[in-house]
């Protein structure tokens, strides 16, 4: 196959994975979307063969490979629980930072088969573009690792600070940029492995410091990360497929870093240069024993939500490890039964994901269009009866509107507490990730519901 | 004076981030995770790099090195091709309407 015919069609697998995006501006037009996608991976991956045109027994063998990795994979997608999702994502994040890593240094070991040079003379430009593929990818691999481990529960969630860090960090950047200038000069594999070994280093200490509560963020910068280590493979290998997806995954991912900062009102570095201020923890604790609290059980639930004429259900990270959403679901459904109108509200950093009480919701076969974001439900706490929280803490905290000393100051928060009673499903008092008390337990139009959020919901349905 | 090859493909990848800028704002909030699996599945069209380096030997060797990292980045590629549409698949799957 000519280069100039392979390039094209190249270029129609970059369009197709355009409207794969594309599709996902409405779940009606989504699926559609998916299959786009398919074809144009599938387009890549026939193109290659052919311009390749090398079909002796390596072939036979990559065929078996990618038949081990895809059976691994779809296992893996048909097996892993929705809860699981932002470890999965993590987890396939750091596969394709390898995999840049991989082909970066297959590249460097024999340049010939990509056009770039021989070894030892390898043009200056492709060795750039190879060792930022090779180091962005090492990085967003080491990094989605901690992530995963964390998320997972692998690891604490806690971050993890050293003094210090900062300027370790600072040091082994500059590090990064040296050694590709060095190996430009110099040409040595030497310098290459190095620089491959401190990329591992760094992502790792990029995300040690970054507290659970932040995953969202996490994950989104990794996400934008692989896109630019898969840009930086492609500008190596000349590949337009690999330079479009590469750019559309990069502004992908930093988007919703965007989203998901904004969703806490904290600039991105204030994210990744660590956490929450934790002398306000100390300070908070101590006013906590005092202040009256008024708790309930689910039959003051049930008898409040069955008689209101609107609910609204604010779900939080605290539903999907309980695995709640069926439940909830099931409450909803009887509720609705009594005739009671019930909508669902979305915190934009709701669960350890962009969108990830979305999907637990959709699992639970709640449909979409009862589902809304902050800025659509906001004002309709105002005129709802009862607004059942679910796993959700800091992002209905009052605080965050009315307290300029409060770290969460300035955050958008759901205005839970302007409706006429505020049902919180919690098993203590404890703070949230934020480390501060949420005013909203004291309130008058509080009823706390201390217990486990699936057993207390499921007690509610029985109870209605 | 002739334009460095490079300059085009500069070009189409600064044309794809703004392209890509403008599609994602468009992608609804509630299919952000969705987003992230199928951003995922495309990101792994680098087996196109893995494949070309796991055939390429001039030698009747086809285990050199260089073909090794080519295979291992063909596994890493095709868990996350497959994994990433399929699970995406699955989760688009139950985004449902409600029934009327």
């Amino acid at each position: 196959m000519s280069a100039n015919l392979s390039a094209l069609f190249y270029l129609i697998s970059g369009i197709l994975f355009i409207l794969a995006l594309r599709g996902l501006s409405s779940p009606e037009t989504s699926r559609q979307g998916n299959y786009f996608g398919i074809a144009g991976m599938s387009i890549s991956i026939i193109v290659t063969f052919l311009s390749v045109g090398n079909f002796g027994p390596g072939f036979i063998y990559v065929l078996i490979f990618l038949l081990i990795g895809g059976s691994v994979g779809a296992f893996i997608a048909f097996r892993i629980p929705m809860t699981a999702m932002p470890e999965l994502v993590a987890g396939f994040h750091s596969l394709v930072g390898l995999a840049a890593v991989f082909v970066a240094i297959s590249a460097f070991l024999k340049p010939e088969a990509f056009n770039l040079g021989i070894v030892g003379n390898i043009k200056i430009a492709s060795l750039i573009e190879m060792s930022l593929g090779a180091a962005i990818g090492a990085i967003t691999f080491s990094g989605s690792i901690i992530a995963f481990l964390k998320l997972r529960g692998i690891m604490s969630g806690a971050p993890i600070t050293f003094t210090g860090q900062h300027i370790i960090n600072l040091l082994l950047g500059l590090a990064i940029i040296f050694l590709i200038y060095y190996l430009c000069l110099n040409q040595s594999s030497n310098t290459f492995w190095l620089l491959v070994f401190i990329s591992f280093i760094v992502g790792v200490l990029l995300i040690i410091p970054i507290g659970g509560a932040d995953m969202p963020v996490v994950i989104s910068m990794l996400n934008s990360y692989s896109g630019w280590a898969a840009a930086g493979i492609g500008f190596t290998l000349e590949n337009t497929a690999l330079i479009i997806t590469g750019a559309l995954v990069g502004s992908s991912g930093a988007i919703l870093s965007y989203i998901m900062c904004k969703g806490m009102n904290r600039s991105f570095f204030n994210v990744i240069l660590g956490g929450w201020g934790a002398t306000d923890q100390t300070s908070s604790k101590q006013s906590k024993e005092q202040k009256p609290v008024k708790s309930g059980n689910a039959d003051d639930a049930a008898f409040l939500m069955k008689n209101a004429s609107s609910v609204i259900i604010v779900p939080g990270y605290g539903m999907a490890v309980a695995q709640a959403q069926h439940a909830l679901r099931e409450m909803v459904d009887a509720l609705k039964k009594n005739g009671v109108k019930v909508s669902y509200a979305i915190h934009p950093v709701a669960g350890r994901m962009p969108g990830h009480m979305n999907v637990l919701l959709a699992e639970a076969n709640v449909p979409y269009d009862e589902v809304f974001e902050l800025e659509e439900i906001n004002n309709d706490f105002a005129n709802c009866d009862v607004a059942y929280v679910i796993g959700a803490n800091d992002v209905t905290n009052p605080v965050a509107k009315s307290d300029p000393q409060s770290p969460i100051y300035g955050m958008p928060v759901l205005d839970v507490e302007k409706s006429k009673s505020v049902l919180f499903v919690k098993r203590s008092l404890s703070p949230g990730y934020a480390g501060i008390d949420n005013d909203l337990f004291y309130r008058d139009n509080t009823l706390m519901l201390f217990a486990d959020a699936k057993k207390m919901t499921e007690e509610i349905v029985k109870s209605i | 004076m002739e334009i460095d090859p490079f300059i085009f493909r500069l070009s189409i990848f600064i044309l794809s981030i703004f392209v890509g800028y403008y599609v994602v704002w468009s992608v609804t909030p509630s299919l952000h995770t969705p987003l992230m699996s199928v951003t995922n599945a495309i990101s792994s069209v680098i087996i196109v790099g893995a494949i070309i380096a796991a055939l390429a030997s001039k030698s009747q060797n086809i285990f050199e090195i260089s073909n090794i990292f080519g295979f291992l980045a063909i596994i890493l590629a095709a868990v996350n091709i497959f994994g990433g549409f399929l699970v995406t698949q699955r989760m688009l799957q139950m985004y449902k309407k409600k029934k009327k």
